[in-house]
């Protein structure tokens, strides 16, 4: 008879597996490792079954990723590897980009901004980086953030604010140069 | 000049107020400062056209096949063993104590009853089994016209159906779904990349529970009663924007 908690975690893990890869994918900023990571995340999900309690899967399976890409980022720069690739616009960013139905200079102009947005996300510090992808990309909430990284929701707010911050100076820099 | 807040003491708060985390006692106090602090209300409009901007124009990536396909397999094979590593600390006594503990733990759940024999855990339980691939849609129609004339005959009531479309909430199809002791229909909006689960079965109003809001692993849901229905909510979206599409619905 499987256990239900262990059921119940299979069932967090395959429902949020899209949310997982994509945390993974903006703190190891490269698709394989990405991968890698979402594997290693799910071995130690099932392994520590356990250790859920009921709460919020989401957020429960979020920290595992989050504390594997960490683990596995150390792992990588201690072996000497490069630690971090890939950042600048890749394929499956263009192809994601909406179409927006502007005109061909509006929308070139769109697709440089967001590619530029993109770039400056992906150059934040992995601190900063993390809180706004929670926020802005998964829409947690400041108190689901603070689980998945183990911070207070302080911290939360003003490396939020620090994120947001550096990404409207560069913004307004972009502006200029034109 | 300013009244009483200096900016920086307001900053933190007008964040939290555009990332939808403030009550509005806190909101006021922020419009207020706004009101007087030109600075301060460009910098709001900035903050909201950015977060506008990362939501619309970064990828939120998504699991490639072969590895969601990978992790289902994991996740099956496991069904049947214990996950390896346990295998490997081959401490039988471990996995016992831990199924013992995840036993104990559920009959200690306590009963978050919000309604008769409806809870949220069942509605949000429901909205998760339709995510999986296949579950979603029995009718795919971005048409309230097509999904209303589709019930008929499905279901013992004629559920009410309105596309939001224009509010940026658009309807994309309908299907037949189970609540115990009824059969409910389930509308199905989308926000952005977000699906909207819109439960509703004929029921007698319950004072108890009528606006009812919550959150159960991840998602949010929104309760409510109109004309003899029960509505529920149900989606991953933020609670601000699914509490924007519960009050166009009402």
């Amino acid at each position: 008879m499987p256990d239900p908690a262990r059921l119940r975690v299979e069932n967090v893990v395959l429902t949020h597996l899209d949310a997982a890869y994509s945390l993974a994918r903006w703190l190891v900023r490269a698709p394989h490792f990405a991968e890698d990571v979402v594997q290693e995340a799910v071995l130690r999900g099932l392994s520590y079954f356990a250790s859920f309690r009921g709460e919020d899967g989401r957020a429960w399976l979020m920290r595992i990723v989050r504390n594997t890409a960490y683990t596995m980022l150390a792992a990588r720069r201690q072996g000497g590897q490069a630690a971090e690739q890939g950042q600048g616009l890749d394929g499956d960013m263009v192809r994601n980009l909406p179409d927006t139905g502007e005109g061909p200079d509006a929308a070139l102009s769109r697709l440089e901004d967001a590619a530029r947005l993109e770039q400056a996300l992906a150059a934040l510090p992995i601190e900063l980086r993390e809180c706004i992808v929670l926020k802005e990309l998964e829409e947690l909430s400041y108190k689901e953030i603070a689980q998945v990284t183990g911070v207070p929701i302080g911290t939360v707010m003003s490396r939020l604010w620090r994120a947001r911050r550096a990404l409207l100076v560069q913004e307004g820099a972009a502006g200029e140069e034109r | 000049m300013k009244s009483g807040e200096s900016c920086d003491e307001i900053r933190l708060l007008m964040q939290a107020d555009v990332d939808g985390e403030l009550q509005a006692a806190e909101s006021a106090r922020v419009a207020a400062h706004l009101g007087t602090c030109p600075a301060c209300a460009e910098l709001q409009t900035r903050l909201i056209a950015l977060s506008g901007a990362l939501r619309r124009d970064v990828p939120r990536h998504r699991a490639p096949g072969h590895l969601r396909e990978a992790v289902r397999k994991r996740v099956g094979a496991s069904e049947v063993g214990r996950p390896r590593s346990l295998r490997r600390w081959s401490t039988g006594a471990l996995a016992a104590g831990a199924l013992a503990a995840g036993v104990a733990f559920l009959s200690l759940l306590p009963i978050r009853d919000a309604g008769p024999g409806i809870n949220p855990d069942f509605i949000v339980a429901s909205h998760i089994r339709a995510l999986q691939p296949q579950h979603l849609l029995d009718v795919v129609s971005t048409d309230q016209h097509t999904v209303k004339p589709w019930f008929a005959g499905r279901l013992p009531f004629a559920p009410p159906v309105q596309d939001l479309a224009a509010k940026g909430f658009p309807l994309v199809g309908a299907r037949l779904d189970h609540v115990p002791g009824n059969a409910a229909a389930a509308l199905v909006y989308k926000r952005r990349e977000h699906i909207i689960d819109l439960f509703v079965w004929p029921a007698e109003p319950d004072e108890s529970t009528a606006g009812a809001t919550g959150t159960r692993e991840g998602y949010n849901y929104i309760h409510w009663w109109a004309n003899g229905m029960i509505f529920w909510a149900v989606s991953d979206l933020n609670a601000r924007e699914l509490a924007e599409f519960a009050s166009l619905w009402r």
